[in-house]
């Protein structure tokens, strides 16, 4: 068995491809297009989960939130419909409580909040926080400082703004940085600017039009007391949030003496929940371009074969002259299978490079709306494509090599 | 002896198997230039693709320059007919879309033999049957005779033991028939073996000697 492969073979492949340049260019289109589709609903996918991903960005995916709610349940004495609350000191009887949490931090927020500069106003969520809530909604701070706990410790009157805040407070050429504002008819220090954008998942609003205050300034400045908003918590590795959650809700409810059945006083958001579902989806949706991509694609490469069947029939006469002056069964095997691989892979090849420069332009005219999501291909799918392509050439040359083997000399000289 | 054939049989196998060759002994020394007639379904088509390696037989024995020719792998059968087989067909068959150089050459490619040096001894053989000057020439752009003589340069270049031709000049006119058979009387003149498969009795006249084929038996010489 010996290949015999140089300049001739790829002459020999290219004239033979040219030959019939109609059929050769349909019969490359399904190929093409079956490359184009597959990568380009895979960089769909991909720039869609980025575009989500970009929104969830910072957002601790093993944390969860309590609030509370009337009751719905008469319990011990209390008739149903009380109204409670989750107070400062259950957060430290949680945490001793249930070991498995890393964070629990309370919230207070104020949703109708107004911020004033000079004569500008805008209208904003305040929200007293601690510190460690940065671990589940990171506000990505883009200028200046986060809040810290000195700043808790002595009740400063500073805060972080988002971007929305501002664009409507300052001028472009302004430093809002180290300026007072007021919030709420307070004084407070700009000391950081979120960098979170547009449609990004936060809790309880909007992060552009939030003020972030120390949770012991709004505490006192607001006259809260002991109440809290919410409650943000999240588990530590190798926890799932969901079990966990079960567990505090039951430490809450024997503190305010609510009905364990009760299913409506405590309200939860457990964002592993919804990120699976996320997940999930994204499966679901990677699973269905795979599917209709590879099917485009193996249509592609049986019309390949079809195509090649053909010509092989065509070319009965001058395969059997071929090995009647002494071409042996490897060397047909190398032509017709070199024939099919060089074809697969060129359609292939186009239509990848197609499909990049398509997602390219996506990518670019997107850039400014969704902020860097990522529709491009990787080099790896990249390479696992044009590997695929290779190994659908030798799948598509199958049937035509088999066939042209069979075509015996005397065949061809039989033919008048 | 070049050719030997002893007790040769060949069956098509079929719902109704057909007995071609019924016991075929033959001889033929090299530098003979042989011609074999015979009516259609004589079984001289048979009996060529035997010669030419092309096709296997039942029973007896065929040695072709002292090696025996019997039950060769497709791979094997290739090379033997590659190097001690020159074809020259009825129609030709030249690649279409291959320059007159490019067929000559065909059979060096096979061999293995680089492009530039096959290149050159297919000019030194085109030159040899007179179309240098056509060597860049599609077979479509040539006449008849010119395409038998490229066929010719192209069964020549392997510098074969024998050449099969299978009525050579069945598609060509009476001038050019007399050119191709003078350019074989030429090669034979030059110690090549030349078996020529042909139904027209004035070109087995120019032969040395014609062995007829009858009902798949060897019938008279002269």
């Amino acid at each position: 068995m010996k290949f015999r492969f140089d300049s001739d073979q790829w002459s020999e492949i290219f004239s033979a491809l040219s030959r019939n340049k109609t059929r050769t260019f349909l019969t490359a289109f399904g190929i093409f297009w079956g490359v184009f589709m597959l990568l380009l609903l895979m960089g769909g996918g991909r720039g869609l989960e980025s575009t989500l991903a970009n929104n969830f960005a910072g957002f601790a995916n093993n944390s969860g939130f309590m609030m509370a709610a009337p009751t719905s349940e008469a319990y011990k004495g209390f008739k149903k419909g009380r109204r409670w609350f989750i107070e400062t000191r259950d957060v430290q009887l949680i945490r001793s409580s249930v070991p498995e949490l890393e964070i629990v931090s309370p919230t207070i927020s104020n949703w109708r909040g107004t911020a004033a500069y000079g004569t500008n106003k805008s209208n904003v969520t305040v929200k007293g926080e601690y510190p460690d809530v940065d671990k589940i909604d990171d506000p990505k701070i883009r200028k200046g400082r986060a809040l810290n706990d000195v700043d808790v410790n002595k009740r400063r009157k500073v805060c972080t703004i988002g971007s929305r805040i501002v664009e409507e407070l300052f001028t472009t050429d302004e430093n809002a940085l180290g300026k007072f504002i007021i919030i709420d008819g307070i004084h407070y220090q700009v000391v950081g600017i979120s960098g979170k954008s547009e449609g990004g998942v936060s809790i309880g609003g909007n992060a552009t039009t939030t003020v972030h205050i120390p949770y012991t300034t709004m505490q006192h400045t607001y006259n809260r007391g002991n109440k809290v908003d919410i409650l943000c918590l999240t588990a530590r590795e190798g926890y799932k949030m969901s079990d966990i959650q079960k567990k505090v809700e039951g430490v809450i409810k024997r503190i305010h003496t609510i009905h364990p059945d009760d299913t409506q006083a405590v309200l939860t958001v457990n964002a592993e929940a919804i990120f699976s579902m996320i997940d999930n989806l994204f499966q679901g949706v990677s699973i269905l371009v795979w599917l209709i991509g590879l099917g485009t694609l193996f249509s592609g490469a049986i019309g390949v074969s079809n195509i090649m069947v053909v010509t092989v029939k065509e070319r009965t006469t001058e395969i059997g002259i071929r090995r009647a002056i002494g071409a042996t069964p490897t060397d047909i095997l190398t032509m017709i299978m070199s024939e099919s691989i060089v074809l697969t892979l060129v359609a292939g090849l186009s239509g990848m490079t197609f499909a990049v420069l398509v997602l390219q332009v996506v990518e670019k005219a997107l850039q400014d709306d969704t902020s860097g999501a990522t529709f491009q291909i990787s080099f790896g799918v990249a390479v696992g494509a044009a590997t695929l392509l290779a190994l659908l050439g030798v799948l598509a040359g199958l049937a035509p090599t088999i066939r042209a083997m069979a075509i015996k000399p005397v065949d061809a000289m039989r033919e008048e | 002896m070049m050719i030997s054939l002893k007790g040769l049989h060949k069956t098509y196998k079929g719902a109704q198997p057909l007995h071609v060759l019924k016991g075929i002994d033959l001889e033929i020394k090299e530098g003979e230039f042989v011609a074999i007639m015979g009516a259609s379904g004589s079984g001289k088509s048979t009996l060529l693709n035997i010669l030419g390696i092309l096709d296997d037989y039942d029973e007896g024995e065929y040695t072709l320059n002292g090696t025996l020719i019997k039950n060769l792998s497709e791979t094997k059968a290739a090379g033997y007919r590659n190097r001690m087989i020159g074809f020259v067909f009825q129609s030709f068959n030249l690649i279409p879309y291959k320059d007159a150089l490019e067929n000559v050459a065909l059979p060096l490619f096979y061999q293995g033999v680089s492009r530039r040096k096959r290149n050159a001894i297919a000019m030194e053989y085109l030159d040899k049957v007179g179309l240098r000057d056509w060597a860049s020439h599609l077979p479509g752009e040539m006449s008849g005779g010119q395409k038998q003589r490229v066929a010719i340069a192209r069964a020549l270049i392997t510098h074969p033991q024998i050449i099969l031709a299978d009525e050579p000049t069945g598609a060509l006119d009476s001038k050019t028939t007399i050119e191709v058979m003078e350019l074989l009387k030429e090669l034979n003149q030059q110690g090549l073996t030349i078996i020529v498969v042909t139904h027209e009795a004035d070109v087995a006249a120019q032969t040395n000697r014609t062995i007829h084929i009858v009902d798949g038996q060897l019938g008279g010489k002269d």
